[in-house]
């Protein structure tokens, strides 16, 4: 379960401050399908840092699992990512200099995993994304739809529970990127719980639940079935009509 | 993460970038080959100096007379007595006269060096005859006309049949008695080109000058400083005065030589040295380099739950990895360098295990001493700062 109170993220950039979380409160259960939506510069991407607990919030609470992680230390931080979180960013993150194989092992090896384990761990999640012929490939010898799935079978090898998706199909055409989703419906099918990063309305509808922040506050938290869930507020007007993504014109 | 995964990380990332690699352990590689090369040539010189005076005896001890002009000076009858009083230090003793004459054999002029010698000169420098006998006490007592010449003289102007033959020595016929077996690689430079006669004609063919040395011997090592206090004390019973005479040991020359080849050899190995300390801040440079180069992946790593000290690790292990390799690069160039060079200059270069060892420590500590602040710096690196990075 992650559970966020009255979460503020502040950037002090000289005399301004940017409110980038302006006190957010919400509650993700085991299992759900959560896609957090909202304009650009909106606070998505803080939001998901701090429940990756690679940022801590600037005051408020943040627990995962019934346990505050934002008072604990680098190194704590460290073994909930590894155990209970996956990550895949917009930007793969793949190391170039390993090959595939040896990305998806990462995890496994910062977990301690003796090395026979690990190698057939890894092989078993490159092999449900379906790469595992390419396991000996460098990340730059991949498609960049390929190098997302080598991401996926990264973030799923360890089996965390929280899969943490910012931006996942951003660099993808519009087949890829639903290729990419229907895996995260999987692991969402699966058990996992998934929180999914989009400013791509159509994407975000293929989540159970939508979270839309607007200037780091939220202004919608509900079914993602919901007509109001992916229609813009009137007065802010800036955003683009429900089913109207950029990527999705491809 | 293990270690043994921490250096397969290491190598492969030496490995990926070969020629930065080979450059950033330069320094380590140079200050390395040239600590091993003046160690190698330095032991091996001490080795080579140490034998020779072990030729020469080390229980041999050289008194030199320098004399006070025309007043009286030392004789050999007192140097004999010297001998004779004190058994317990002294085995033997000759007086050693270098004479100018002209050596011929027949019309041909020879070459070579005269000495005028007593019947123990063949103890005291340990020679050996090959054939007839040595200088004895009657031939220096009546001043007879006898030589006796070293196995050189014998091969080239006698055809090895020198024995009963006749020198003449400043238009004196001297009869050869003996003949000393090979000491030198019978070469015309070395000990063997030589020509021994009795000390008293060699005084006489120098004008009767005073004899200006003595040799002695002591008896054993441990007898050899009380030799040198009796002799000592006997001259300056003489001449009331150590300007006038010296003597010298030849074991303390051996180890004076020994004192100042060593601080000659630690002052060279600590200038070497500073190539090694320049080579860790190479590393250091170019491991902060690639730590800054390296930030996203860092980044990465924390993100899938890489904690402060596997990146610290990491990072050492890497630039430790680089040092050690040039330090191995460093041996094996020195180790020949130092051969090849030590052929040139005739020493048997001598790598001792020691040295090597010692100098892989070295590279060890330097990699990971200079590597150490930026592996902390990496490992300091917030997750998300990194992540972003570009
Ligand atoms: N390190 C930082 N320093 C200062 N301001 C920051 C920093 N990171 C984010 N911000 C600000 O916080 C706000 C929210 O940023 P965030 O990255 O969460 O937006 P986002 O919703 O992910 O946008 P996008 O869809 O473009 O990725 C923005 O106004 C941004 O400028
Ligand atoms: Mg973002």
């Amino acid at each position: 379960m992650i559970k966020f109170t009255d979460v503020y993220k502040i950037y002090q950039m000289g005399d301004t401050a940017v409110h980038a979380l302006d006190g957010v409160s919400f509650e993700i259960s085991d299992g759900e399908f959560v896609a957090i939506v909202g304009q650009s510069g909106s606070g998505k991407s803080t939001a998901m840092n701090i429940i990756g607990c690679l940022d801590v919030p600037t005051s408020g609470t943040y627990e995962l699992a019934g346990v505050d992680v934002s008072t604990m230390d680098d190194d704590q931080q460290a073994v909930i990512r590894n155990k209970m979180l996956g990550f895949i960013f917009q930007q793969y993150n793949l190391i170039p200099t390993l090959n595939v194989l040896e990305n998806v092992e990462l995890p496994l090896l910062y977990g301690g995993m003796p090395a026979s384990e690990r190698r057939s761990r890894a092989m078993k999640a490159l092999d449900m994304v379906g790469l595992s012929s390419k396991y000996r490939n460098r990340p730059n010898q991949l498609s960049g739809g390929q190098q997302q799935r080598v991401s996926i079978a990264r973030a799923l090898a360890g089996n965390p529970g929280v899969i943490l998706a910012d931006e996942p199909t951003g660099a993808l055409d519009s087949r890829t990127g639903r290729e990419v989703l229907s895996f995260l419906q999987q692991l969402n099918a699966a058990g996992h719980t998934i929180v999914l990063i989009t400013h791509d309305n159509s994407i975000a509808v293929r989540a159970q639940r939508i979270i839309r922040l607007q200037d780091g506050r939220i202004i919608y938290d509900g079914d993602a079935h919901d007509p109001r869930a992916v229609v813009q507020p009137t007065e802010s007007g800036a955003e683009e009509p429900a089913g109207f993504g950029e990527e999705d014109e491809a | 993460m293990s270690f043994s995964q921490s250096f397969r990380l290491a190598v492969k990332s030496l490995a990926t970038s070969k020629m930065r690699a080979l450059l950033t352990m330069l320094g380590i590689i140079i200050g390395v080959a040239a600590v091993i090369i003046i160690i190698s040539l330095g032991d091996g010189m001490n080795d080579m100096i140490n034998s020779e005076f072990e030729k020469m005896g080390t229980n041999l001890l050289q008194v030199q007379i320098m004399g006070r002009g025309t007043a009286q000076n030392i004789g050999e009858e007192e140097m004999y007595a010297l001998e004779d009083e004190n058994p317990d230090c002294i085995a033997a003793m000759s007086p050693s006269v270098s004479s100018v004459a002209t050596v011929k054999q027949g019309s041909e002029t020879l070459s070579t060096t005269l000495t005028g010698v007593g019947e123990e000169y063949i103890a005291v420098k340990s020679l050996e005859l090959s054939q007839g006998r040595f200088i004895q006490y009657i031939d220096t007592a009546r001043m007879q006309d006898v030589c006796v010449i070293g196995s050189y003289v014998n091969e080239e102007s006698f055809n090895g049949a020198g024995l009963g033959e006749t020198l003449s020595i400043n238009g004196n016929e001297y009869t050869i008695v003996g003949v000393l077996a090979e000491q030198a690689d019978n070469t015309s430079y070395g000990g063997d080109n030589s020509v021994y006669i009795p000390y008293t004609n060699a005084t006489r063919l120098n004008g009767n000058a005073v004899i200006s040395q003595y040799l002695f011997t002591a008896t054993s090592e441990d007898t050899n400083a009380r030799a040198k206090a009796v002799i000592e004390s006997r001259l300056e019973q003489f001449y009331g005065d150590d300007d006038y005479y010296m003597v010298i040991s030849m074991s303390e020359m051996m180890d004076m030589m020994g004192n100042i080849q060593g601080t000659v050899m630690t002052v060279l190995v600590a200038i070497a040295a500073i190539s090694l300390l320049v080579g860790g801040i190479g590393i250091m440079n170019i491991m902060l380099v690639s730590v800054t180069e390296r930030t996203r992946e860092i980044g990465i790593r924390k993100s899938l739950g890489a904690k402060g000290k596997d990146i610290r690790r990491q990072f050492i292990i890497e630039a430790g990895t680089t040092s050690v390799l040039g330090g191995i690069i460093g041996i094996v160039l020195g180790v020949s360098l130092a051969a090849v060079a030590g052929n040139i200059v005739g020493i048997t270069a001598k790598a001792s295990l020691s040295a090597i060892l010692i100098s892989t420590g070295v590279s060890l500590a330097v990699g990971v001493i200079f590597g150490y602040l930026p592996a902390n710096k990496a490992a300091k690196l917030n997750p998300i700062d990194a992540l972003r990075y570009e």
